[in-house]
């Protein structure tokens, strides 16, 4: 109905990893994550390589805690920030299931979320993963400047988180379950800023955040969270203000995977984390854990991405930003 | 939603913290200043050695380069510029980082097409219009030099 998928027979959260780097490691929700690494180049040479080693340790973490191997997956759906996704590509190489690879920035662990229950819950597949990641250092060096480059940031940048998460999901288990999925429509409000990409998501997030809620007629009462990739300080505080101008009020259960992962107070990260990884991360350290615990019962995942490149940000284009939805329940 | 830019750019501008112009201007004067003093202080010296001004000025120069290119190594001078911003980036210093952190960044993409290709990748637009802003500077001189009586 609308934009919004609902499943009949909806897929279950078989299981899921996450892994980070040092400043993760410092992070609040540190505890939360399968792996953390304090080595950022994960043994590797380049930070490319580094970026898939931290993928291909998270994806194996994730089918070890199924209690499967790669060859019990049907389809695995990924990818990362890098030029031509390469770190997912290089990771797939040796994981051998077959791939789609994706790319929605810091949204891609929602959409291949979302495709990948579409796909179990229609009966196209048994098993399907969705495995995404960033790394900040070979973020920085593809989107700003060289590491050792003295530059100061604004304060509404935000931080490349060093991260990576995976779920696979299974046409049969005991939840939770992912009812839902809206998969949300380019918005462009004119933001030119790459150092405040948080206000270039926010209409984004806003959109995707109306269209479930007008498609399922549901009250956000009903959810215990709602949480958004990525937004940071200034992008939730615009689109808590975007979803208020139409008369929905999110403030006292959204949260934001950017300002979860770090802690602004004490790690410099201007207004919050991003990254394919960041949200990925959180959703497997943080938000899963606790559904599955049952701290948690009801639960919106709305990923956020600003989709220009370096080569766009320098003609002078706005920046255009995409927020896909996943509704994650445990009946 | 029914929203314009111009009123999305309003709502962007009051929920996005400017920057701390004071404590940013603090630090970048005394980073800066601490900078250009360290400078007078290596002139000096050379000086006092027995360098006559032009070879003291020089070998002041190659020192903060080289003092630069260490710290931009050991990763010291990006923490420092996070802060001291302007006060790190405008000496010449700050041209030495520039130069110097691209040529480590892209290594691993060979000596040629990594570090050469790469190394003036920051520091090129200023090498191209500070040339051209010289040679500019030059015609008007040329004109106004007999007026100048010289």
């Amino acid at each position: 109905m609308g934009d919004t998928l609902f499943f009949e027979r909806p897929a279950s959260v078989m299981g899921y990893a996450s892994v980070g780097g040092k400043r993760e490691a410092e992070g609040p929700l540190a505890e939360g994550f399968d792996l953390l690494e304090t080595d950022t180049t994960f043994g590797e040479k380049t930070w490319e390589q580094s970026e898939s080693r931290m993928q291909t340790l998270c994806a194996e973490l994730a089918l070890r805690r199924c209690g499967i191997d790669a060859a019990g997956v049907d389809l695995l759906f990924g990818g990362d920030l890098e030029n031509q996704c390469t770190a997912s590509n290089y990771t797939m190489r040796g994981l051998g299931i077959p791939f789609v690879g994706l790319y929605s920035a810091c949204a891609t662990m929602a959409e291949g979320l979302a495709l990948a229950a579409c796909f179990v819950a229609g009966g196209l597949a048994r098993r399907a993963m969705a495995l995404t990641s960033s790394h900040f250092c070979a973020a920085e060096r593809q989107f700003r400047f060289p590491l050792e480059y003295g530059g100061k940031r604004t304060p509404t940048s935000q931080w490349t988180a060093t991260a990576a998460g995976g779920v696979v999901l299974s046409a049969d288990g005991a939840g939770p379950y992912l009812r839902a999925v809206t998969f949300g429509r380019v918005t462009d409000l004119g933001i030119k800023d790459t150092n405040n990409m948080g206000a270039a998501m926010a209409p984004a997030a806003a959109s995707t955040l109306l269209a479930y809620f007008r498609d399922s007629g549901r009250d956000p009462e009903e959810f215990d969270r709602i949480y958004t990739g990525d937004l940071g300080a200034v992008g939730s505080a615009l689109a808590m203000q975007l979803c208020e101008r139409e008369g929905l009020r999110l403030e006292k259960i959204h949260e934001d995977c950017g300002l979860l992962l770090y802690d602004r107070g004490r790690q410099q990260v201007g207004a919050g984390g991003s990254g394919a990884g960041c949200s990925a991360a959180v959703l497997c350290s943080h938000i899963l854990p606790q559904l599955k615990a049952g701290a948690l019962q009801r639960v919106l995942f709305v990923a956020t991405g600003a989709l220009m490149s370096p080569t766009t940000a320098l003609q002078k284009e706005s920046i255009p930003g995409i927020a896909h939805l996943v509704a994650i329940e445990n009946a | 939603m029914k929203l314009s830019k111009q009123e999305y750019d309003r709502m962007n501008r009051q929920a996005s913290p400017p920057s701390p112009v004071a404590k940013d201007c603090l630090w970048a004067f005394f980073v800066g200043g601490a900078i250009c003093l360290l400078g007078e202080v290596l002139r000096t010296a050379y000086g006092r050695a027995g360098f006559i001004l032009t070879d003291a000025s020089a070998l002041t120069s190659i020192t903060l380069v080289a003092l630069s290119a260490v710290l931009t190594a050991l990763g010291w001078y990006q923490k420092l510029a996070s802060r001291a911003g302007a006060g790190t980036l405008v000496p010449i210093t700050g041209f030495a980082n520039a130069v110097v952190s691209p040529a480590i960044e892209y290594r691993v993409e060979g000596l040629v097409t990594g570090v050469g290709a790469k190394m003036f990748v920051i520091a090129g637009p200023v090498i191209v219009w500070g040339m051209m802003a010289s040679v500019v500077w030059g015609v008007v001189y040329y004109f106004l030099r007999p007026m100048m009586g010289g």
